[in-house]
């Protein structure tokens, strides 16, 4: 049987969605309350990280394939390149062009919320990632030790 | 001025781990340890006496704004706790292709069996 | 909060005890749990300072950190690896701690060392002051990282994407030659 007992399985299946929901609130609202797209990232990986510590590989990669976390991983760093650049029609490297909007509202601040967005794909995704391909490796590790130990 | 003795010997911990023990993945946790030395050091040298939090909300006075916290060393921090995380997964990765061709973490039997 | 002093030396003698757990103990996986107890400790202390941004991230980081170390390092082998009495690397220790603080006396000889609570860096009043009018982002921290210095924000994702490239880089090598193998035999 893959992944752990039926109860760690229901439970993340409840919790999962509730971990992304929460991740996307720190990323948006990052500019007005604590958070930000580094710890709402983070938080987002985590969900799938759990998905992939009770369910095992196959159903963390359903929901997430992993040439999409690739995707996203390169995506939201060259977004942020791009948003930067976007400052230079305005005068110089990273300056705030658009629309500063009202002040304690979500749609304000101009960069900062698309900037916070990109860096939150770039981290919860690169994390991901990274897990994925340590989990993986010990797998195979130990089936390459079982054969050894086997012939 | 103790806060900032104590951040040193959480430092010295660190180094003391990271040089004498033998184990690369004791050596991962000495790391660690010099990195949370430097951030609380960091982030103790902003804290001001009836220090608030940064954050401006809609009731927020102007004599309230004198008492905030510097907020540099925190935007300074929060960057290099994720670069923290990256360089973490890193090492853990090395070792791991460490293990995989010594099939142990012992540094000084990696060392003996160069060559 | 009026005082924070007890609480902090609380959490920092916590923390030294943690590390030192960590450091002298023989089991890797009660040292790898030491020190993730001492993250979680300066996630608190971090709350205490004023900083819950730091807090969050702290906090949020140090449980990937405790999950990335069990399940890459601890699971493939957790025997005890004997150290022999290393005395040059006290020494060796003991020296940078004295260097350390030597180079503190000689800096801060003159005018004495700053007091916990009476910061001497002036250079963010500024952020303070204009973060709200010129940013329109009501968390400061926020507006610093990513408007006033986002240019260092974005070295920041420079060393991450590298560090991460690095690592799947490393992981991945070995299972694409063994296919490439595999396919041309």
């Amino acid at each position: 049987m893959k992944g752990m007992t039926i109860i760690v399985k229901t439970i993340t299946d409840f919790v999962a969605a509730f971990i992304v929901v929460f991740g996307a609130y720190i990323v948006l609202y990052g500019h007005l309350t604590p958070g930000g797209g580094f710890a709402g990232g983070v938080i987002i990986a985590c969900a799938f990280i759990l998905l992939m510590l009770a369910h095992g590989r196959e159903v963390a990669f359903a929901r997430l394939p992993e040439r999409a976390a690739h995707i996203m991983d390169s995506s939201g760093a060259l977004a942020f390149l791009i948003i930067g650049w976007l400052g230079v029609t305005g005068g110089f490297f990273f300056l705030n062009v658009f629309g500063r909007g009202d002040m304690f509202r979500l749609l304000s601040s101009g960069m900062i919320l698309p900037l916070n967005i990109a860096i939150a794909f770039k981290v919860g995704s690169s994390l991901f990632l990274v897990f994925a391909a340590l989990a993986m490796f010990r797998r195979r590790s130990f089936r390459a030790m079982i054969e050894e130990e086997l012939s | 001025m103790t806060v900032y003795f104590m951040c040193a010997v959480l430092l010295m911990m660190g180094l003391y781990c990271l040089v004498a023990k033998k184990n690369i993945v004791k050596k991962i946790i000495g790391i660690v340890i010099m990195d949370y030395a430097v951030n609380l050091y960091l982030i103790t040298i902003g804290y001001k006496n009836n220090g608030v939090a940064p954050i401006i909300e809609k009731t927020t006075s102007p004599e309230l704004l004198e008492r905030f916290v510097d907020p540099l060393p925190q935007a300074l921090v929060l960057t290099s706790i994720v670069i923290g995380l990256g360089t973490l997964s890193l090492m853990v990765s090395m070792v791991i292709r460490l293990y995989e061709k010594h099939g142990t973490f012992d540094m000084s039997q990696i060392s003996k069996l160069r060559g | 909060m009026e005082n924070i002093a007890p609480q902090l030396y609380t959490l920092l003698v916590f923390m030294v005890i943690g590390s030192v757990v960590a450091v002298e103990t023989k089991n890797l996986l009660s040292a790898v749990i030491s020190v993730s107890a001492v993250g979680f400790a300066l996630s608190v202390a971090f709350l205490f300072m004023g900083a819950p941004d730091i807090a969050i991230t702290q906090l949020v980081v140090e449980v990937l950190v405790l999950i990335i170390l069990i399940r890459g390092t601890i699971l493939l082998d957790n025997t005890a690896v004997e150290t022999h009495g290393d005395t040059l690397a006290v020494v060796a220790s003991l020296i940078f701690f004295g260097l350390l603080l030597g180079f503190g006396a000689m800096i801060f000889g003159s005018t004495g060392f700053p007091e916990f609570g009476e910061p001497v860096m002036r250079v963010s009043r500024v952020y303070v002051q204009t973060g709200l009018p010129a940013t329109h982002a009501a968390n400061i921290v926020t507006s610093v990282i990513l408007d006033f210095r986002a240019y260092d924000t974005l070295g920041e994702a420079t060393v991450l994407f590298t560090s991460v490239i690095g690592a799947l880089a490393l992981l991945r090598k070995d299972g694409k030659v063994r296919r490439e193998e595999v396919a041309s035999a």
